[in-house]
């Protein structure tokens, strides 16, 4: 096992390496001229030689990767040149604000797929289970934006249980107001993870409960609720486990709509605020950021399931 | 998923019955209804200067922000433009980004599977390896940075979203043939002198088609949910030109006054999202040929 996770380690070293060639030259081969986005059009050809040197742009783009790497690993993501905030601040800002965002939308989300699981599996094509099914297909279909629009036209300007977009406040100035703006941006959210989590845990459970330990159970007299929590749930805990680890890593990208329609100040808004004035270096560290995340937050996946359940290394 | 396609569709497929005798696969009313929803809409938007609709982009400041009258069955928004003429013309957006962009991750994905998965070895390696990478890769976030930076017209927007997904299409595809690879008729195909290219365009393609169409669906959903996104974040193609996504997020502004501006463009992709998921969902089930007792 511990080859395994060796061999797993040295993986993800070179995928974050190669994630990390990406994000450069993803931003560097990009159209646009930052001497001209700090300077503005019309400055000397002189003046923008000077600043090409002491931006360093002048050296060949490989040795411009490696500065930047080393100062990377450093915990230096630069300066931006539009709003003269490092990178790592303005990450230091919207990185909670996501974390906060996820908590929320995913024990609203378990907390509704589970349950609503257990009791369509109780009665495959129930009735129950059918609107459930059938419902979770629909949402399927359901873009987050056009949620977000409909959330608002009923919760904010129909029935003012919901403030607006634009009304966020931060949890350090007002906990409470800071709750009731979050939880709009975190239903919607939460609807994409209900209809996977429900759907892996439904089908998951209707197979457990034709296993033959459940019919055991079952003929020892034990009550339907029992079985259903302590022997046919557990198995499954660990897909869903998984479906949610994932998951989370789509959420943080997917979380960008959400937050910049809703003007939650996430690392989302920060991104498409950055892209709009163009903000190379901003826009460079986050996505640079997001993509480590979702890397490292698959390896951990990886990495506990190995643990939990050895046949995965012999495979 | 199967299951719920089952669900909706009210005739589910049935494997076999109790006597083991392999039934002919139907599918669902709900889905001929979805199929006819589908073609509508493909037509109507490639008819659409034959239908005899107002010009979508036309202004009537007499009209603004009507609910639908005769005049305007659905409405006019707040330039007083047409809504059914925006919406059918909009469909165009969608309809060319997602089409188009599966199309580009079929021909480079789906080939590059193919092969991989029947010649293995150090190609089948490579290039995996690469997909693997390039999955790790948050595709959302490039593409938002791509389009933002290189330009976001209709088809600049297709060629990076078919670009970005030509690793998943691979993942998918190299799995679908990778089961039939080393089955007895391919083995047969070949000690007949068969060539590579015929053993992959005559044995193997047929086979992986039923999951490969299935795929196109539902992927053509994914990205017209993307292009969507695009157009809340202002990158996707600029305004006045209507697409789906510009005109829900253009109806924001009125949500109060006029909320009938965000139902029809929101409607139709809804029913046209559904629709694809449950074609695909269907034609799966069907012509899958593992899910019948062969």
């Amino acid at each position: 096992m511990a080859k395994f996770l060796f061999k797993r380690a040295l993986a993800l070293i070179a995928i974050l390496f190669v994630v990390s060639i990406g994000t450069f030259f993803l931003i560097h081969l990009l159209p646009g001229d930052p001497t001209v986005t700090i300077l503005g059009p019309n400055d000397t050809a002189h003046n923008k030689a000077v600043l090409l040197q002491q931006l360093g742009l002048n050296k060949p783009i490989w040795q411009q990767y490696w500065i930047w790497l080393g100062n990377v690993l450093t915990g230096n993501l630069g300066q931006s040149f539009i709003t003269h905030a490092t990178v790592t601040s303005t990450l230091a800002h919207a990185v909670p604000i996501d974390i906060e965002l996820v908590i929320i939308s995913q024990v609203l989300a378990l907390g509704i797929a589970i349950p609503l699981a257990i009791a369509s599996a109780r009665r495959p094509n129930g009735l129950l289970d059918r609107v459930s099914t059938t419902s979770s297909f629909a949402m399927l279909a359901l873009p987050p934006f056009i949620i977000i629009v409909f959330l608002v036209l009923i919760f904010s300007i129909h029935f003012h249980v919901f403030p607006g977009p634009g009304s966020y406040v931060p949890f350090t100035q007002n906990p409470w107001s800071n709750l009731h703006t979050m939880i709009l941006p975190a239903i919607v959210l939460a609807v994409g993870s209900i209809v996977i989590y429900f759907r892996l845990l439904r089908g998951d459970l209707i197979s457990t409960l034709q296993e033959e330990y459940i019919t055991m159970a079952r003929s020892k007299g034990l009550s339907d609720r029992y079985i259903m929590w302590r022997h046919a749930l557990r198995p499954s805990s660990l897909s869903l486990l998984a479906a949610a680890g994932l998951n989370i890593g789509g959420l943080i990208a997917g979380a960008f709509v959400v937050e910049y329609l809703l003007a939650i100040p996430g690392l989302g808004y920060a991104l498409v605020n950055s892209i709009q004035q163009v903000d190379y270096l901003t826009v460079q560290g986050i996505t640079l950021f997001v993509a480590v995340v979702v890397v490292v937050l698959n390896f951990i996946i990886d990495f506990l399931f190995t643990i939990l359940d050895p046949r995965i290394a012999r495979e | 998923m199967s299951d719920i396609a089952a669900t909706v569709a009210s005739a589910a497929p049935e494997a076999a019955d109790d006597d083991g005798i392999v039934k002919k696969k139907k599918v669902g009313v709900f889905f001929w209804i979805f199929a006819g929803w589908v073609a509508l809409v493909v037509l109507a938007s490639i008819l659409a200067p034959l239908l005899g609709l107002q010009d979508p982009n036309n202004a009537n400041f007499d009209a603004i922000n009507q609910g639908p009258t005769t005049a305007h069955l659905l409405g006019t928004d707040d330039l007083g433009r047409d809504i059914l003429s925006r919406v059918i013309y909009g469909a165009r957006v969608s309809l060319i980004v997602g089409f188009g962009a599966m199309t580009i991750g079929m021909i480079f994905g789906g080939t590059l599977g193919m092969v991989a998965a029947y010649r293995r070895g150090a190609v089948d390696s490579f290039v995996s390896a690469v997909s693997y990478v390039m999955l790790a890769f948050p595709a959302l976030v490039a593409v938002i940075a791509i389009v933002a930076f290189w330009g976001h017209d209709i088809w600049k927007i297709t060629i990076i979203v078919g670009i970005a997904s030509i690793p998943l299409v691979y993942r998918v595809v190299r799995a679908a043939t990778l089961s039939y690879a080393t089955r007895e008729f391919v083995t047969a195909a070949k000690s007949q002198g068969a060539t590579d290219i015929r053993i992959l365009t005559r044995e193997l393609l047929p086979n992986v088609l039923p999951a490969i169409i299935s795929f196109f669906l539902i992927g053509v959903a994914s990205v017209i949910i993307l292009e969507g996104a695009l157009a809340f974040l202002g990158l996707s193609v600029q305004p006045p030109t209507a697409s789906w996504g510009n005109m829900i997020s253009e109806s924001r502004t009125y949500l109060s006054q006029n909320p009938w501006l965000a139902l029809f463009p929101s409607l139709a992709m809804f029913l046209f999202l559904i629709a694809l998921n449950l074609i695909g969902d269907s034609l799966r089930q069907v012509l899958d040929v593992q899910d019948s007792k062969l």
